[in-house]
């Protein structure tokens, strides 16, 4: 949907599908659930390597290659310090000043610690970073992310990893509802396209996921699958849903039936 | 062992023995980074390229040197 842009700090992107490069069976799968998926932008990381090791060159190279906005990430920190550094070490290395945030609380459900996530929120704006954080769906949270600079905001549906979809529907609603103006991407626990349909229909402007295309059996073909379901989702949010109601309505019309009132 | 003319330093975890004295730009490349993509920290803090040549390592120093990896 080129005429419906996404918009964030600023900068326009054609897709509101963000993918992740991780856990792919082969760069090369990787390499082609990016084409598939038609995003405009990729999540990365950066880890200690083997010098030798020539499959993280090539997951580079690819990532290169396909000409996508990157937003490098701070998985696995676990405290202010190390998130700072990790996106310090990501803006030198991928030279770009965006960064998804993420700073864990939690192992069992690796869910975003609030109080270190805004910490370093403002700190690492206060350094330039457009930040993107990865958090809870907790509305109070959200709002003070944004007093502290933060012009996108990226709520999870789900634990990461878990495939289980939108969680809390309540909350994540009352987010879109609260927050009309601020783009809101919902990031991890995503596993189907529905499910991504469903957060787009609800008017959440984007959506990153990576674990279900990435460990699908044909990551192209669940990337290109994803593609459709949240630009369907998209265009029904922007259509206007009907109400559900609880009583039927017929919607051929009563008037002018035959055999009306003759049995 | 390290003695007054060596350090011992971890690189991304692993005990390494150095001379001392030795730059963070020596080290990169001693350890067969050659021009790959990297990005460094000691101790935790992030050392900008433009400072490896003048970045002397101590004895005890943690350095971490990183790569770009798929991530999500």
């Amino acid at each position: 949907m080129t005429n419906d842009p996404l918009t964030l700090y600023g900068e326009t992107f054609n897709s509101r599908f963000l993918l992740g490069t991780a856990l792919y069976n082969s760069p090369q799968l990787m390499r082609d659930a990016i084409t598939a998926s038609g995003t405009d932008m990729v999540t990365l990381g950066l880890r200690r390597q083997n010098p030798e090791d020539k499959n993280g060159d090539a997951i580079w190279q690819y990532i290169k290659d396909s000409n996508t906005h990157l937003l490098p990430n701070t998985a696995g920190c676990k405290s202010v310090k190390e998130a700072v550094n990790t996106a310090e070490m990501s803006r030198e290395l991928f030279e770009t000043d965006w960064i998804k945030l993420e700073v864990i609380g939690d192992e069992y459900n690796l869910q975003p610690d609030p109080f270190k996530t805004l910490e370093a929120a403002a700190e690492l704006i206060k350094r330039g970073f457009k930040v993107l954080p990865y958090c809870t769906d907790d509305l109070i949270l959200c709002q003070r992310l944004l007093d502290a600079g933060c012009q996108v905001l990226m709520p999870w549906g789900a634990p990461i990893g878990t495939g289980q979809g939108l969680l809390n529907r309540y909350a994540l609603k009352t987010l879109r509802e609260r927050l009309p103006n601020t783009p809101l991407i919902v990031d991890a626990g995503i596993g189907a396209p529905s499910q991504a349909c469903e957060a787009m229909e609800m008017g959440f402007d984007a959506v990153l996921l990576n674990t279900a295309v990435a460990r699908a059996q044909e990551p192209a073909l669940m990337a290109g699958a994803f593609a459709s379901a949240i630009d369907a989702g998209r265009k029904a949010y922007l259509s206007g849903l009907m109400l559900k109601r609880q009583t039927a309505a017929p919607s051929t019309p009563t008037i002018g039936q035959p055999f009306w009132h003759q049995s | 062992m390290p003695n007054s003319n060596t350090i011992e330093v971890s690189h991304n975890g692993e005990t390494e023995h150095l001379a001392a004295h030795t730059f963070l730009a020596s080290a990169i490349s001693r350890w067969g980074y050659g021009d790959k993509k990297v990005a460094a920290a000691i101790n935790g803090d992030f050392v900008p390229r433009n400072r490896y040549l003048d970045t002397a390592l101590n004895d005890g120093d943690m350095i971490d040197i990183v790569r770009p990896v798929g991530g999500g």
